[in-house]
């Protein structure tokens, strides 16, 4: 009996982990752009076009890391995109943001069918050719250490990381004392001739870069293919994520995990007969993002710049 | 002596020859001059508008000149970003301090020149020490390890101080230091300023204070209307002298005002308790009545619980417990429009955010409060004629410029501003005129005619409640003056026997109670 708890225990961490990875790298990228004073709520399109473009290249290349990083640079493009319109011409960020979910959904499916015969979904990736397993086999069959960790993709282990590195560039290095002092007050950073413009940049485009990693950890693990209803929403749970943080990588990495329970919890659920429809089940992550987005979360943490475009006095 | 000879001996570190900047038609600076010594303490003086800060943001290379020179040390330089006049030796401490709030001290005063080891890491420990360093030479104490948002707003002007000496700054540009200090801190301040000189920094003091600046500087430079007036030796001039310099005409420092007796009670406030943002007690048990015919005057430090005492009057704010009355009318935890409608008006702390919508004209904010009345309003619908031509009205009366019902509030300069909320407020004939710091950040000519407006409203037997930081302004209008500390009132006194000590005394806690 306590073995079947604890194995089913240690079912739900595996894929807690599982689900929260491309939630993370995506929050890490919101955090990124936030803490500069850019809203991104183009997350999700980031995150569409990273999913398509690793699916892709993993299918034609066939390494999946060539494909993780080209997911990576797609996701930058459009951080790119997002930056010029709001950095430059200081366009309103959620609107901007809102465009670039539309057009990121929009190319995936457009080169989706250009590349594999006007199907909407690309072609399924070998297992061979997804992203290794390093821990696949290491542990006993049968071991709890097993049950969590076999199946987990390298992305998994990469996502932490990238947690403790994204968190020390903030807090340790002087590029991220800067970052945050442009998301806080720009004027103040630029009277000490810290260039707002070029930190805000970088910022946008890392943040989409992430977001297309975290699209690529969908495609390129967690399944093997992309379609235009795999990303459903998770830019956003990751922007959730992000502000339930408190605009901090590891406030981030929690409230990921939180939600990337509520979906293990779903799915493992969804293995059992229940008078509940799976419909009603499978809500749960978006309804605890709704309550926990509500109840949880005060204003005061977000940088004090965010969303406020940076114009510098008119200078002549 | 004369400026000429005074100067002879001293070595130049600025000169600043013919400086003119236009902003499209407007010329800002028109052909402006300015010497700064080594060691010396240079002001600079004009009202708001003058162009002192355009004079200055143009040294520090916020702005290019459309003609004239700078020269740093004797060289030809051209200051074209905020970089180049770091490099330079110039600091400035901008009037709105330009400090990263959730930033220790020590992070705000590295940022842009952090010390580093390996990989762009921060060396914390080398910070610290350099900040302990510097502070320690000039005498400028500060924990480096507190948060901005959690010291006092001198404390805060010590960083920014810092802030320009890490940078190596020889010439220090203070932009309006003391508007936002309280008496002591200036004192503090001017010491401040005089160790920097024995060490010989040379300091540019911009101001509109004529006292600050016979107390701290050598010089002074006024410029009017972007103009160069002239240039004098501070000790060789007066408060009266620099003024009438200034304004560029006599200026009355005295406010006219007859004795008069006041009448009787009509406002009180009893054992008032009310709470600020954070939920902690701001107003402790304060008791207070005005009477007609008196202008009653809050004098105190700000953040002792003035703005949540005026919220709970205005009906902005919940009361906790207590009781206030007009006309012996209960007004607690009434609401705005109900405390409006008991002949209460209030010119608001915050003219910008509180006193007018600035996407509205003139004639718009005119009618705030009685937009629904006739003859502004008939059957609900807006009888626009009628508002124009009531706020003609009190364009004229008020002389609010320019002289157009149709200008946006946004475009008027502060002191137009604020006569467009007296106007609205005092043109309501209330039993009670709250001013809450009414003067804040107005010039000489704006001033004479905020206190005037006041005390015509006393004149007319009515209550005025003043609230102000600037005990000078308190000790110049009132009838009486109450001191609030720590949410409580803690010293009633008649304005004719007050002391500047006591009251300071008072403000800081201390004192008879």
């Amino acid at each position: 009996m306590i073995e079947t708890i604890l194995s089913n225990i240690a079912l739900i961490i595996g894929t807690t982990l599982m689900y929260s990875t491309p939630l993370i790298y995506t929050s890490l990228g919101g955090v990124l752009s936030e803490n500069s004073g850019v809203i991104n709520i183009g997350l999700e399109g980031m995150m569409v076009i990273g999913a398509f473009a690793g699916a892709a290249i993993g299918y034609f290349v066939g390494d999946p890391w060539i494909a993780f990083i080209g997911a990576g640079i797609a996701g930058g493009l459009f951080g790119l995109l997002h930056a010029f319109a709001c950095v430059t011409f200081g366009a309103n960020q959620v609107v901007s943001g809102i465009a670039i979910n539309f057009l990121g959904a929009g190319i995936a499916l457009f080169l989706s069918r250009m590349f594999f015969e006007g199907a909407t979904m690309t072609k399924s990736i070998p297992l061979d050719n997804k992203m290794p397993r390093p821990l696949n086999g290491v542990f006993p069959d049968g071991s709890l250490l097993n049950i969590i960790f076999d199946n987990q993709y390298a992305t998994v282990y990469l996502a932490l990381l990238m947690v403790l590195i994204i968190w020390f560039f903030m807090y340790k290095t002087k590029y991220g004392l800067r970052l945050r002092s442009v998301g806080e007050h720009p004027t103040a950073a630029d009277t000490l001739g810290i260039n707002v413009m070029r930190i805000r940049y970088l910022a946008v485009i890392m943040s989409g870069v992430f977001a297309g990693f975290g699209g690529a950890a969908m495609s390129l693990a967690i399944v093997s293919n992309f379609r235009p209803t795999l990303v459903s929403g998770h830019g956003f749970i990751a922007l959730a994520a992000m502000i339930f943080g408190k605009w901090k990588p590891q406030g981030a990495l929690l409230a990921c995990l939180l939600f990337g329970g509520a979906q293990g919890l779903a799915v493992f659920l969804g293995q059992f007969d229940f008078e509940i429809s799976t419909q009603l089940i499978s809500m749960l992550p978006y309804v605890i993002t709704i309550v926990v987005l509500i109840g949880f979360v005060g204003k005061s943490a977000a940088p004090s710049a965010d969303g406020i475009p940076y114009e510098k006095e008119h200078k002549n | 002596m004369g400026y000429e000879n005074v100067t002879q001996s001293l070595t130049k570190v600025i000169e600043m020859k013919n400086i003119t900047k236009k902003f499209g038609d407007f010329v800002a600076n028109d052909s402006v001059n300015l010497d700064v010594f080594k060691g010396k303490v240079h002001a600079l003086l004009g009202e708001n508008g003058a162009g002192k800060s355009t004079l200055m943001n143009i040294l520090y290379g916020l702005y290019s000149p459309t003609s004239g020179e700078i020269l740093i040390n004797g060289k030809k330089v051209d200051i074209t970003n905020p970089n180049i006049a770091i490099e330079h030796g110039i600091g400035m401490v901008h009037q709105h301090f330009m400090l990263i709030k959730p930033f220790t001290v020590a992070q705000n005063i590295i940022l842009g020149r952090e010390p580093i080891s390996k990989l762009s890491v921060l060396n914390m420990k080398k910070a610290l020490k350099d900040v302990k360093e510097i502070s320690e030479r000039y005498g400028l104490y500060v924990d480096p390890n507190a948060k901005i948002e959690d010291i006092s707003v001198g404390m805060q002007q010590r960083v920014e101080i810092l802030k320009a000496l890490y940078r190596g700054a020889e010439i220090l540009i203070l932009d309006e230091p003391t508007a936002v200090l309280t008496p002591q801190e200036i004192i503090e301040l001017i010491q401040i300023i005089k160790n920097l000189t024995k060490e010989g920094k040379s300091i540019i003091l911009i101001s509109h204070k004529l006292k600050e600046i016979i107390d701290a500087a050598d010089f002074c430079l006024i410029i009017r209307r972007g103009k160069h007036i002239d240039t004098v030796v501070v000790s060789e001039t007066d408060e009266e002298g620099l003024a009438s310099k200034m304004v560029g005409r006599e200026v009355s420092f005295v406010v006219a005002k007859d004795h008069k007796e006041a009448g009787e009670e009509i406002f009180s406030i009893k054992d008032l308790i009310v709470k600020d943002n954070r939920d902690i007690i701001a107003v402790n048990k304060l008791n207070l009545s005005i009477k007609k015919g008196e202008i009653l005057g809050l004098a105190g430090i700000d953040g002792n619980g003035q703005t949540e005492l005026l919220e709970a009057i205005t009906g902005l704010r919940k009361v906790e417990s207590g009781k206030i009355m007009i006309n012996g009318e209960d007004i607690t935890n009434n609401t705005p429009f109900q405390v409006i409608s008991k002949k209460i008006s209030h010119i608001p702390e915050d003219r910008q955010k509180r006193g007018l919508v600035l996407e509205f004209d003139i004639s718009e904010n005119t009618i705030l409060e009685n937009y629904y009345k006739e003859p502004f309003a008939k059957k609900g619908i807006l009888q626009y004629n009628n508002i124009q031509v009531y706020a003609k009205e009190l364009i004229d009366k008020f002389d609010v410029r320019p002289r157009e019902e149709s200008k946006m509030a946004r475009t008027l300069s502060g002191g137009n501003q604020q006569k467009v909320i007296i106007a609205r407020e005092v043109s309501n004939n209330p039993d009670l005129l709250i001013a809450a710091q009414p003067t804040r950040g107005l010039d000489v000519g704006a001033i004479e005619f905020v206190h005037k407006s006041l005390i015509e409203q006393r004149n007319k037997n009515k209550a005025v409640f003043l609230i102000s930081f600037e005990l000078d302004e308190i000790m110049n209008v009132s009838d009486r003056i109450a001191v609030i500390y720590e949410g409580k009132i803690v010293g009633i006194v008649d304005a004719k026997d007050a002391e500047i000590e006591t009251l300071g005394l008072m403000m800081a806690g201390g004192g008879n109670k």
